[in-house]
């Protein structure tokens, strides 16, 4: 059993590229995350303008991403475009579908948050001469932010797990190079590995997520 | 012709849709029953392990919290591609389908047992030791007394995170499941034609939009007045 699944000469064979595949999803997450949360924030300040005409098209575009599967997403984007003559690569295809996907979440999240701000807030802080850009910046969101910091980083640990939809569309991350690994050394222990390094870099993002919805509940 | 009658040609080809239609609608059907299986089998799993959890056994609280949190911490697809590749080597070849079917279940049995176990430990200890002084049995306590006020909290997480989960369903496209991506991106490269592709997105629409909706009314509908 050991032979097959944690194959250590195979995984001394296969660490090169199953390496290259970790440092990839890496530096795609240090990537999407910030995607998505400007993505999150562009929607969540949009939606603070309490105008009907401005809040109904942002909350269909939500629903719209909420419901639209992010690998369909990709494949449209992927293999889709290249119809209509534009051809982007996986990875700019992985940058988009993330920033329209994960930035939809992030924004219902952010709302929520500023939502949660007391209007008394903006008021005071208006009446002290702060404009309302400064207002919302100094005073509403780091507020927003830290009320639903727990649900901002539940979000965040999803979209690094997403990240491994880019293996479908050829982005050399840690799923890619670990099947790659696979086909090459005939053996399931690359993607064993892959599964354990998956593991050893969100677990304590996990432990940290338990203990702050427990703290959460707890003050209810 | 005009840009959009390019357009439309080009990705609303009635033809095509007509030709490749019955593929996309059993792709529907498969998602269809995949998202049910995976519901119905990753809640009761999920409310099954929160039930024993609360029984305060130490060890099985243990195993209980390293699995929730295993399957919290691996993304959705590396399960499905490890047991869809990796199982065979052990002897088991699952198909596309039941690998899909599992390795969502087991994700969404963890999110939902977490989920659950918060419900229960919201409820005041005051109420168990309450009820039980009245004369109720442990068991008697908990479905009458603590699940009732447990589920309400649950609600609206739980729709939410079987709704992100059960989208999942088209990554069994990867395992070649037939569901409708899988149905559309082979009639796609069958017709060279990009139109089954759009079918297939307007029918993930149909399926997943009323369910987000309903979602956001449950979400005010089941919300703690505070």
């Amino acid at each position: 059993m050991i032979q097959t699944f944690f194959n250590l000469e195979i995984i001394a064979a296969s660490w090169p590229i199953v390496r290259a595949g970790l440092l990839n999803t890496v530096l795609l997450s240090l990537l999407v995350v910030p995607l998505g949360l400007i993505g999150g924030l562009i929607l969540a300040l949009l939606a603070s303008v309490k105008n009907p005409v401005v809040r109904w098209p942002l909350m269909a575009w939500v629903d719209f991403f909420r419901a639209f599967p992010p690998l369909v997403l990709l494949i449209l984007l992927f293999a889709g475009l290249p119809f209509a003559g534009l051809e982007l690569g996986g990875f700019v295809c992985v940058a988009i579908a993330f920033f329209l996907n994960t930035g939809a979440y992030y924004g219902e999240i952010l709302r929520a948050g500023i939502d949660s701000v007391p209007a008394g807030q903006i008021e005071a802080a208006r009446s002290t001469g702060l404009s309302r850009l400064q207002a919302m910046t100094y005073v509403v969101l780091p507020q927003a932010v830290r009320n639903v910091l727990p649900d901002l980083l539940s979000n965040t640990l999803e979209v690094v797990k997403l990240t491994a939809l880019g293996s479908v569309v050829a982005v050399p991350e840690l799923l890619y190079q670990a099947r790659q690994a696979q086909s090459l050394t005939y053996s399931p222990t690359p993607i064993v590995v892959a599964a354990v390094l998956y593991f050893l870099m969100l677990w304590p993002v996990v432990r940290l997520l338990s203990r702050l919805e427990n703290r959460a509940l707890a003050r209810r | 012709m005009s840009s959009w009658s390019r357009f439309a040609e080009t990705f609303l080809n009635a033809k095509v849709m007509h030709r490749y239609l019955p593929d996309i609608l059993s792709g529907v059907v498969v998602t269809i029953e995949l998202a049910l299986l995976i519901v119905a089998t990753g809640i009761a799993a999920g409310l099954a392990l929160a039930l024993l959890r609360s029984l305060g056994i130490r060890p099985l609280n243990w195993l209980i919290i390293a699995v929730v949190d295993l399957f919290r911490a691996l993304p959705p697809l590396v399960v499905i591609v490890l047991i869809y590749f990796g199982l065979p080597s052990a002897g088991l070849a699952p198909s596309g389908f039941v690998s899909t079917w599992l390795s969502l279940a087991f994700v969404l049995m963890a999110f939902s047992e977490e989920i659950f176990w918060a419900g229960i430990t919201s409820v005041d200890r005051g109420q168990w030791e309450a009820a039980r002084s009245t004369g109720l049995t442990f068991g008697q306590t908990l479905m009458s007394v603590v699940l009732p006020q447990a589920f309400r909290l649950t609600i609206p997480p739980l729709t939410n995170r079987a709704i992100a989960i059960t989208k999942g369903t088209a990554l069994g496209t990867v395992v070649a499941v037939t569901e409708i991506l899988g149905q559309a991106s082979s009639a796609m490269s069958n017709s060279y034609n990009p139109s089954p592709l759009m079918m297939g997105a307007a029918a993930y629409l149909v399926l997943f939009l009323p369910v987000v909706v309903a979602a956001r009314w449950v979400e005010t509908r089941f919300a703690w007045k505070r």
